[in-house]
């Protein structure tokens, strides 16, 4: 069964040790301006949103690109951008509705997350866990399970 | 150059002048960045006995070689001068996002020299450098600077501000970057109030080149797992902050009350991590590549509203806390708010207030001087003092020169609990007498983080607290890590988990440079003689190296460290002998040759 990336803002502290690790993967060098992924700070609640592609499982980016320069990697369900079919119209990032296409100014007229081949460094280095790479049914029975805490210390406080 | 960026900018306020310089790759080898590098620069450039707020002095900002890289919590930048509170080198340590910044837009660090007629701004996108005039930031808080700013420039700068507090030229002053750290002791504000330099903005497109990458990598990923794994760095501070140290120092017996009165606090449990944690944390908060995230985002309900920020950290609480016997965490916090919003450094505020409140016990001072009674556990007098202290009013026009100066001027210079007119932190050394050798011999007055004893005697319990033996020896040896820490730009939180052979692989493989333990070690050796040079030529000496007379004659009246004073004559001589420095505590013709500044 393929993974996801998933995020949880709630563990997220803002330490934006995704941004380094993937422009250092990407760019070899530190440069956050160059990650394929970053955490979105918000200033007056001081909460922090780690953003990424999320791999759509019917990319708008991929319909709308007239070289068909965009497909699907079979072995990790990533949305791959090919640079010898990618003539640089940018289409793919006017229409990404989470803004995760990025034209960066970099040698790639565009880039965004390509799971890095099915290990994604940022997961390997976030040290809250607030991002992780996981078979989607894992991720939505560890969020039952921690849901259904919750209820039941509710539904347990009345008395039938 | 891997590592360093290689270039300096300077930027002279008086000429307008803008020159970016190579960075000397010997002396970055033998100073390393950050707080080294930027010591050697000053020393070189400063015309000795410069008064602090003479257009003369140097301001600057300096990142280290492994600031801005992946290395576990490596966000850090020192602010260097020659300080208004002290008269010795400021060397005041923040983090945050902009230090990395400053690396990103091409510079190891930013010197800042001369005096704007006019208050400015300077305004750096990468290689495009402007100065430009800050006359609609002036008076505003940093927070409310941070964003006019931001909307001036580009959403995505950092920012570095001073508030009101070093716009009034407050001796302890801090500098604000990311609208809530602090480099803050020392003064380092007031000296950029003294410039008209309101705010540096930064953004920076460029990356950091690294030497040999793969090493770099696995080097970062072993560092990581043994920050999770530390029982300090992976449990402590991510759970309760640095505020954990609340409840492990009063059960000690050395949280200093009521003035350092008393080295227990009755009111410790109110103020205490814990409580931190369960009434007011929202969440918490890592500078950039912290895997620890001690930061504590928290909220206050505060006269009818919510007020959000960050902080209180350890050293706060206590010195708005027990320092002045005050034990309302609601209230520290937003006394805390408000340093950060005036830009002033909570630890002498609070220890100055402290004083005051004891000179006000002693008759000393009257409602006459002070416009109010001032008793200690008095949070709303703390509140007040800590505006008017931050515009200059009233009497706080006084307390803005710090507890030394008040103190001296109402003739009880002895109820200044501070060495070289820094105010002390939050440990008590008369119960921990590593520490009082600690604030005695740093080089930036009162401190906890030149030489964090604490760690070994307290926190680890590995050495006994109360014996003065070795002390000398284990102090040193923390003094010149926490040199080499402090210049390649990681946190000194992430020593409860590392050591100097888990730094030494990320600055080679980062730098390419062949360091060894010992030359690494030696390396932070020489910043510390550096640092003692730099003050000897200031006029400080021996008799700089002291503390308090209530530290070395009044016993501790109860607790687990009752009846201790501090033995500092016999460890200072100790000292001196271990460092290679002579009897009047000047370094050896023979120490200055070893370390390579004969």
């Amino acid at each position: 069964m393929s993974r996801t990336l998933v995020i949880d803002p709630k563990l997220c502290t803002g330490c934006r040790l995704c941004e380094l690790v993937c422009s250092f993967k990407k760019t070899e060098t530190y440069n956050p301006a160059r990650a394929r992924i970053r955490t979105i700070v918000m200033e007056d609640e001081i909460a922090f949103v780690p953003m990424t592609c999320w791999q759509c499982e019917e990319p708008v980016c991929q319909e709308v690109c007239p070289t068909g320069a965009i497909g699907r990697d079979a072995a990790t369900d990533a949305v791959l951008i090919s640079l010898e079919r990618c003539i640089g119209c940018k289409m793919c990032m006017m229409v990404c509705p989470f803004g995760n296409i990025q034209s960066n100014g970099a040698k790639e007229p565009v880039v965004k997350c390509d799971l890095c081949g099915g290990e994604p460094e940022c997961v390997l280095f976030c040290p809250t866990k607030a991002l992780q790479y996981l078979p989607a049914d894992k991720f939505t029975l560890a969020r039952k399970k921690r849901i259904a805490e919750k209820f039941r210390s509710i539904l347990e406080e009345v008395e039938w | 150059m891997y590592g360093w960026m290689g270039t300096i900018l300077r930027v002279n306020l008086s000429t307008g002048a803008i020159t970016k310089e190579k960075l000397d790759e010997n002396l970055a080898r033998d100073y390393i960045g950050a707080r080294g590098l930027a010591s050697k620069i000053l020393y070189d450039e400063l015309p000795p006995r410069t008064d602090p707020f003479d257009p003369a002095n140097l301001l600057i900002f300096a990142a280290g070689p492994l600031t801005g890289t992946a290395a576990t919590s490596a966000s850090r930048y020192n602010v260097v001068t020659k300080s208004p509170l002290t008269g010795a080198i400021a060397a005041s340590n923040s983090g945050g996002y902009l230090p990395a910044e400053i690396r990103y837009a091409g510079y190891d660090m930013i010197i800042v020299e001369g005096r704007s007629e006019e208050p400015v701004y300077l305004w750096i996108k990468d290689d495009q450098v402007e100065i430009r005039s800050a006359k609609a930031m002036w008076g505003k808080g940093t927070r409310e600077t941070d964003a006019l700013i931001r909307d001036e420039t580009d959403d995505e700068a950092k920012i570095i501000s001073i508030g009101i507090a070093g716009e009034k030229l407050v001796r302890f002053a801090g500098v604000i970057n990311d609208r809530e750290r602090a480099a803050g002791r020392s003064g380092v504000g007031a000296v950029m109030g003294s410039k008209n330099l309101k705010a540096v903005a930064v953004r920076g497109t460029g990356g950091i080149k690294i030497k040999d990458g793969a090493a770099f990598r696995e080097a970062v990923l072993r560092n990581l797992a043994k920050i999770k794994s530390g029982p300090v760095t992976g449990e402590g501070l991510p759970t309760y902050g640095t505020a954990i140290l609340v409840n492990v120092i009063n059960s000690h017996g050395i949280l200093p009350t009521n003035n350092f009165q008393l080295g227990e606090f009755a009111g410790a449990e109110a103020i205490s991590g814990e409580t931190l944690t369960r009434d007011l944390l929202v969440r918490n908060r890592g500078c950039l590549a912290c895997p620890i995230g001690c930061g504590r985002v928290t909220e206050i309900n505060w006269e009818g509203n919510r007020e959000r920020g960050e902080g209180p950290e350890y050293e706060s609480i206590w010195a708005l806390g027990a320092a002045c016997g005050i034990s309302d965490l609601e209230l520290i916090t937003k006394v805390n708010f408000l340093c950060n919003e005036y830009g002033m450094d909570p630890i002498t505020l609070g220890a100055t207030v402290a004083c005051a409140m004891e000179l006000f016990a002693e008759g000393v001072l009257t409602v006459e001087e002070t416009g109010m009674p001032l008793h200690f556990g008095d949070g709303q007098g703390l509140l007040e003092l800590t505006r008017k202290t931050a515009m200059r009013e009233g009497f706080g026009d006084v307390l803005a020169e710090g507890s030394a100066r008040l103190a001296e001027k109402y003739g009880r210079p002895e109820l200044s609990m501070s060495s070289k007119k820094q105010e002390y932190p939050a440990y008590d050394p008369r119960g921990s007498q590593g520490i009082g050798l600690g604030y005695a011999t740093s080089n930036r007055g009162g401190c906890h983080v030149r030489g964090y004893t604490i760690g070994a005697e307290i926190v680890a319990a590995a050495v006994d607290p109360l014996t003065s033996e070795g002390k000398a020896k284990l102090l040193i040896d923390v003094q010149d890590f926490t040199c080499v820490v402090d210049s390649v730009g990681m946190c000194l939180f992430t020593t409860f988990s590392l050591g100097v052979d888990d730094v030494l692989p990320l600055l080679n493989a980062a730098t390419g440079v062949d360091y060894t333990t010992e030359s690494l070690l030696q390396a932070g050796e020489r910043i510390w003689n550096l640092e003692r040079l730099f003050n000897l030529r200031e006029g400080l000496g021996r008799e700089d190296d002291s503390l308090a007379p209530r530290l070395l004659q009044e016993p501790l009246p109860a607790g687990p460290a009752k009846g201790n004073v501090v033995e500092l004559e016999s460890m200072l001589n100790e000292y001196y002998q271990l460092r290679g420095w002579d009897n009047e505590g000047r370094p050896t013709g023979e120490k200055l040759q070893a370390l390579g500044l004969g």
